[in-house]
């Protein structure tokens, strides 16, 4: 009689393990978080900085900046949001699928750092929803590093299956 | 030519209002209906053959309020002459010298945008730095330095900058800095 339970199996045994499925898909969504490098200002040099070799973004899994929005799913925000630029950055990030995240990197993009003038977006967090902002003027490639530990944290934390159900039953009531 | 020939050449060719020397630069103060002229003779006869800069002076409370500042240059000689011409606030309007050099296409913009000093013959008079439809001038002296709330719907909007009276605010005077400073000035005042 065939056993059902997998690790009884002794072909497989020691292949497989047991978890949940909301922690497997933080699991793989975390641990490749694409990012949409929305470089404005100085803060691009250092995100640069943390995706060269020397700090190596790419142990995080977060090395592929890509530059179609279609493709990412984390938008770092590294630089001075001017007005001008402000609703172009809004447009990008309404063209990036969900599940996505932001992460805004340095004073400037926190809260219009030194920058109360005429012409630049008091925070970008005005504009769309900001998971972790970084303090900094610009903050070191180890702060964007642990300001990307964080939201890995925090993903790990979600409900994403649970959440996916719910917005699914609402949709069809 | 010597920087004292072109300066004694301009004075004999052109009505000259005010002369002022500083640390071997020297500034000639000209009639705004003569500067395309006078712009054509410095590069034409005189080898100024690079316009370095065009600001923008906002004297606000005198008459006129504004000045506009042309820095020349001659990369032959390397020597420097500044003109500057007043413009009142009826009429904010000076000739182009796109024609000249034209580099001062994008200067000329850049006064317009952040002034509102039109040029007129100018090619291609639009604002350069903010979005056309912006309402207003924000170099300028009575201009809140938090800006003004605006709105062009699709293009871009501004909301004013919380300051709170806090270390950046100048106040619009014609007082030397160190009396508009706000370091220098007490919160309580």
């Amino acid at each position: 009689m065939a056993e059902a339970h997998a690790a009884y199996d002794s072909k497989v045994e020691g292949n497989i393990i047991f978890t949940r499925v909301d922690a497997a898909i933080n699991w793989m969504r975390k641990n490749s978080l694409w990012p949409m490098p929305m470089g404005l200002a100085c803060c691009a040099i250092e995100l640069m900085a943390a995706g060269a070799a020397r700090y190596d973004i790419a142990r995080f899994g977060a090395e592929v900046m890509r530059f179609s929005p279609r493709q990412s799913d984390v938008m770092i925000v590294a630089g001075t949001v001017t007005y001008k630029m402000a609703l172009a950055v809004k447009r990008i990030w309404d063209q990036m699928p969900e599940p996505k995240w932001c992460i805004a990197m340095g004073a400037c993009a926190s809260s219009g750092g030194m920058y109360r003038s005429y012409s630049v977006l008091q925070g970008i967090d005005q504009l769309l929803p900001v998971d972790v902002y970084i303090s900094g003027c610009p903050p070191r490639p180890e702060a964007l590093i642990e300001g990307l530990l964080k939201l890995q944290r925090k993903i790990s934390g979600e409900e994403s299956l649970s959440d996916q159900k719910r917005l699914l039953i609402e949709s069809f009531s | 030519m010597s920087l004292a020939d072109s300066i004694a050449a301009l004075e004999g060719k052109f009505s000259i209002l005010g002369k002022r020397e500083f640390r071997g630069e020297t500034a000639l103060t000209v009639q705004r209906e003569q500067i395309v002229e006078i712009c054509r003779f410095c590069r034409d006869s005189l080898g100024f053959d690079y316009l370095v800069d065009i600001a923008s002076v906002d004297n606000f409370g005198d008459e006129p309020r504004f000045e506009i500042v042309y820095e020349l240059s001659s990369i032959a000689t390397n020597e420097h002459l500044r003109l500057k011409l007043a413009v009142s606030e009826d009429e904010p309007q000076v000739a182009t010298v796109s024609g000249i050099w034209p580099t001062a296409n994008w200067h000329e913009r850049e006064i317009f945008d952040m002034m509102g000093i039109g040029f007129t013959g100018h090619p291609d008079l639009r604002r350069i730095l903010m979005w056309d439809g912006y309402p207003y001038y924000p170099l300028r002296k009575d201009f809140p330095l938090g800006g003004k709330p605006s709105e062009v719907p699709e293009v871009a909007f501004t909301k004013a900058a919380p300051l709170e009276g806090g270390p950046f605010v100048t106040l619009p005077s014609t007082a030397t800095a160190k009396d508009r400073e706000p370091r220098a000035r007490r919160l309580e005042d």
